[in-house]
């Protein structure tokens, strides 16, 4: 077997016990609402047991992280399928020392599941062994990126503990703000699971629509579709072999001129309609009641102070690795690739975007006295930012790090 | 200096103190809750004390952390706001206006009309980031001096009111304290606690540093603010391109006529094609390039004694300068940044045009052409004209647009042994005219050489090492601040009781775990947490189950 095959299998070996461990975890926490002894104590064991599978998933990316290496012949952070799976590791192994810590179950429910989205996100982009272009010829690579990675797994980490204080402690009673936003924080992450599976079914399909249009460098070129358009390029127009293919219902505007705009579009567009439906259906599985509702009865045995300092401790510990790697370390190889230590590229502009914010923060949370609930939500908005880095900056933005 | 305030202790502390720097006796009359607030040790800031003239309340102004959160906040968007469309050093036109306005439309008009296009350097950007500076060092200014102050002053034998209103509090009845301190001295002492004895009282203190961690990180950010300013100090800061082809030498630019550099081969290379491991990619995207390499020589030039004479220049070293891999010498820096190819020289056949046979071959050389070549058996070519650039003016006629050989055009004359006065033709790309009548004879195309330009970008940066000095100062201080913690504990005889106050910054987690060991080895009463207690006592009033 080569080593990137073997580094699929475990790839996949560990998507699958993250799973599995989600589902345990999930049990685990629910069993100790019943409040009797013996159902705490099955919840524990139940615990112990759904982190051991967490640890066997991670282990089994370690082995997918160095196969990979093998066969790639240098560090596997190079492009966004290879940076976002390790991402994911990175998030995981921060979810594993919050759980040596503090021993908590409830933060894998929601720790986990993100890591399945995440890696089932990464798998969507093209999974091939590329080679390096000179730029990336550096051992800053590893260096830099796993730094950076590292620090926004655990930042990430800091959004999981404060959405679930946030899932715990909101009044689902009544409808209210505080509902609706938290509601749409899950529908952004149904949409991401939405993403993966409608990219995972049009794939198996093997379906494609090719359109002759005109590229964001003013070339003559063709475009193809893994998705029925919905979206079409602009003024483009489908080639003759695919003139029976569906769609395209309308052309994406012309001033989106990001690489491939309009089937990124067209990506976000079916992302959109698979969450909806998605949503729709297991509001209906809940009878109608908010996610946030049945969440909350999965979540009542947390313990919201615990959650909201796990948070914080995690926004303590990843915004120095951050800035160490998204900033010092990024700016130490910049100045040797380039020239420049900073440029103002739009990856360099949202990493000191995030440093801001979550300086912000920590003058919120240290010098106004922001705890719980107000400091709950500002990760979400971290969150938020650092998503935005590594989705938006790389596929929308033009610039230095548009690598993928 | 203001009013000052005597302590009950004697002790004389500046206007606006609210707990004595000495014993922390509370000394205002608004102090009145059960726990005192242990900000800043209640020493006094300046912008709490002082609201009188204009430069007060500037002061005051910038010393709030509300400031200072609204600053980084709009630092925030507006950096945002810079990405939502490439900076105008990022795009391929040296007219912003009209690349904005074609790319984007009426968006990317307004997007300039703003000046967004060039925001970071803008001249309110630049005021925002002067702001941040000024709020950062009048913040940290107002809050560092009082507490510096406090800390420093404080002694060991505290005021009543002050150790009652500890968070942490307890009382014991003792009738051998001496033993009970001793061995309380004892137990801080191996818990690495700093300890000092007054009157039979005792204090131990433990990571007071820690509390110096804001003051510091701000230092590393302002020595980074720093070192963007120092950039325009004439000296510090070169950012220069140059272009050279393959086989010439150029002076490189910024180094005041010092260096010169010789290029004499640009190297690409790209991923095979055949390659096993990366096929499949290469299949793909097509092309991935492997390397890009300048092989240079750098010569140092000897200072001329007569002016305007060409200076003499020695070798200072060979290098291959590749992406990530500049070359390093006296604080200058040359990074391979780019490559393109340039016309070198073109062949051209003059050729009978009846019977089209060549009568000779010649090459012109692009870049500095010769006026006449030889073709022999008397037949010669001569360069009248040349248009490197070549474009039709507004007059309609030839001219050129630059001296690069983008589109280069010829006016060749052609003479032969019955052609003496010669044949005169004009030669383009594509084009070949004959604008004084008809011609025996014509020149051909035949060949077209090129080579290689390297770009090279000359870098000197003195503000580097300020801005790393300042990264590093701020994770120093990032880390002090929140990975340690400022603990105290005050062990105090009273009316023939033991008092036992402690008092932790934050995490009063590992401060109760030091007490809970010291309760256990010594006898003392365990101190209660107040606010603990008074929390519970509320939600018990109000009735909530717990």
């Amino acid at each position: 077997m080569s080593a990137l095959t073997a580094s699929r299998h475990l790839l996949l070996i560990a998507f699958i016990l993250y799973t599995i461990g989600t589902i345990l975890f999930t049990i685990s926490v629910t069993g100790k609402k019943f409040r009797s002894k013996e159902g705490q104590q099955a919840g524990r064991r139940l615990g112990g047991v759904a982190f051991a599978v967490a640890l066997l998933g991670f282990l089994s990316q370690v082995g997918y992280f160095f196969s990979r290496w093998k066969a790639d012949g240098h560090v596997p952070v190079s492009n966004l399928f290879e940076y976002t799976t390790f991402f994911s590791m990175m998030m995981v192994l921060a979810f594993i020392i919050i759980y040596l810590i503090y021993k908590n179950n409830s933060v894998g429910i929601v720790t986990l599941p993100i890591a399945v989205i995440i890696i089932a996100y990464a798998s969507v982009f093209p999974t091939d062994v590329e080679p390096l272009i000179p730029a990336l010829q550096s051992n800053w690579l590893k260096i830099h990126v796993t730094t950076v990675a590292l620090g926004e797994g655990i930042l990430s980490l800091s959004f999981v503990a404060g959405l679930v204080y946030l899932i715990r402690v909101i009044d689902q009673s009544k409808r209210s703000a505080r509902t609706f936003w938290l509601e749409a924080v899950l529908f952004v992450l149904i949409c991401a699971v939405a993403f993966s599976a409608v990219s995972a079914i049009f794939q198996a399909q093997g379906y494609h629509v090719t359109f002759n249009w005109v590229n964001e460098k003013n070339e003559k070129d063709q475009l193809t579709y893994h998705m029925p358009a919905i979206a079409g390029p602009y003024e483009g127009e489908k080639i003759a072999k695919d003139s029976d293919r569906f769609g395209p219902l309308f052309e994406a505007p012309s001033w989106m001129n990001g690489k491939e705009a309009p089937r990124k579009l067209n990506t976000v567009i079916w992302s959109f309609i698979g969450g909806v439906i998605l949503y729709l259906l297991i509001r209906l599985l809940l009878l109608g009641r908010r996610i946030g509702w049945a969440l909350n009865r999965i979540m009542q045995g947390v313990n919201p102070p615990l959650m909201d300092e796990i948070s914080y401790r995690a926004v303590a510990i990843g915004f120095p690795i951050f800035t160490l790697g998204g900033l010092v370390f990024a700016a130490i190889w910049a100045q040797e690739a380039w020239g420049r230590f900073w440029g103002w590229d739009p990856k360099e502009v949202w990493a000191l975007i995030t440093f801001f914010f979550y300086a912000a923060y920590l003058h919120f949370r240290l010098s106004r006295g922001w705890e719980g609930e107000k400091s709950a939500w500002l990760t979400v908005i971290g969150f938020i930012i650092i998503m935005f880095n590594l989705i938006f900056v790389n596929l929308v933005i033009a610039g230095l790090h548009s690598y993928a | 200096m203001g009013r000052e305030i005597i302590c009950e202790c004697g002790y004389v502390n500046p206007e606006g103190t609210i707990l004595c720097e000495a014993c922390g006796n509370p000394l205002r009359d608004d102090q009145t809750k059960p726990i005192l607030t242990m900000r800043y040790e209640g020493g006094a800031r300046r912008s709490q004390t002082y609201q009188r003239t204009i430069i007060d309340k500037i002061w005051n102004y910038f010393s709030s952390v509300k400031v200072g959160i609204a600053l980084i906040i709009l630092v925030l968007i507006a950096m945002a706001i810079g990405t939502i469309l490439p900076q105008d050093n990022a795009i391929p036109s040296d007219d912003p206006e009209t690349y904005y306005a074609k790319q984007w439309g009426a968006f990317g008009k307004l997007y300039v009309k703003l000046g967004f296009d060039h925001l970071y350097t803008s001249w309110w950007w630049i005021i925002l980031l002067g702001l941040l500076g000024l709020s950062i060092t009048v913040a940290s200014i107002d809050r560092f001096v009082p507490l510096y102050r406090a800390l420093k002053n404080q002694r060991v034998t505290r005021h009543e009111r002050y150790l009652r209103r500890q968070r942490l509090f307890g009382r014991t009845q003792t009738d051998r304290p001496d033993e009970i301190i001793a061995k309380a001295k004892e137990v801080l002492k191996e818990k690495r606690y700093r300890i000092r004895e007054e009157n039979g009282n005792l204090f131990a203190e433990k990571g007071r540093f820690s509390r110096w961690g804001p003051y510091v990180n701000h230092i590393g950010i302002l020595i980074v603010l720093l070192a963007g300013v120092l950039r325009f100090v004439p000296g510090m800061y070169v950012n220069e391109g140059v272009w050279i082809p393959e086989g010439e030498k150029r002076l490189l630019p910024g180094t005041h006529g010092k260096y010169y550099i010789e290029n004499h081969r640009f190297v690409l290379q790209t991923y095979q094609k055949n390659d096993k491991r990366y096929q499949k990619a290469l299949d793909r995207v097509g092309a991935v390039p492997k390397n890009f390499q300048s092989n240079v020589t750098l010569y140092k030039a000897k200072d001329s004694a007569i002016l305007g004479e060409k200076p003499k220049l020695v070798k200072v070293k060979d290098y291959k300068i590749r992406v990530n891999h500049p070359l390093v010498y006296d604080h200058y820096r040359i990074y391979q940044s780019d490559f393109r190819t340039q016309l070198y020289k073109m062949k051209f056949n003059m050729v009978d045009k009846e019977t089209g046979k060549s009568l000779g071959t010649f090459a012109v050389n692009l870049i500095n052409p010769k006026k006449t070549y030889d073709l022999g058996n008397g037949y010669k070519v001569i360069l009248e004209d040349y248009l490197p650039d070549f474009y039709f003016d507004k007059s309609g006629k030839p001219a050129t647009k630059s001296n690069q050989p983008n589109n280069p055009a010829f006016v060749f004359k052609m003479v032969a042994p019955d052609r003496p006065k010669g044949d005169v033709s004009f030669v383009g790309i594509q084009t070949n005219l004959e604008p004084l009548g008809k011609n025996k004879y014509k020149i051909a195309f035949n060949n077209l050489i090129t080579r290689y330009e390297s770009g090279l970008s000359v870098r000197k940066d003195m503000t580097v090492w300020v801005a790393f000095v300042g990264a590093i100062i701020f994770l120093i201080g990032v880390a002090q601040g929140m990975y340690w913690n400022h603990r105290r504990v005050w062990l105090q005889r009273v009316n023939g009781e033991l008092w036992l106050a402690a008092n932790a910054n934050k995490h009063w987690q590992s401060l109760k775990k030091d007490l809970s060991v010291l309760v256990d080895k010594t006898g003392l009463n365990a101190p209660v947490d107040q606010l603990e207690q008074k929390a519970f006592e509320s939600e018990n009033g109000r009735g909530l189950a717990t």
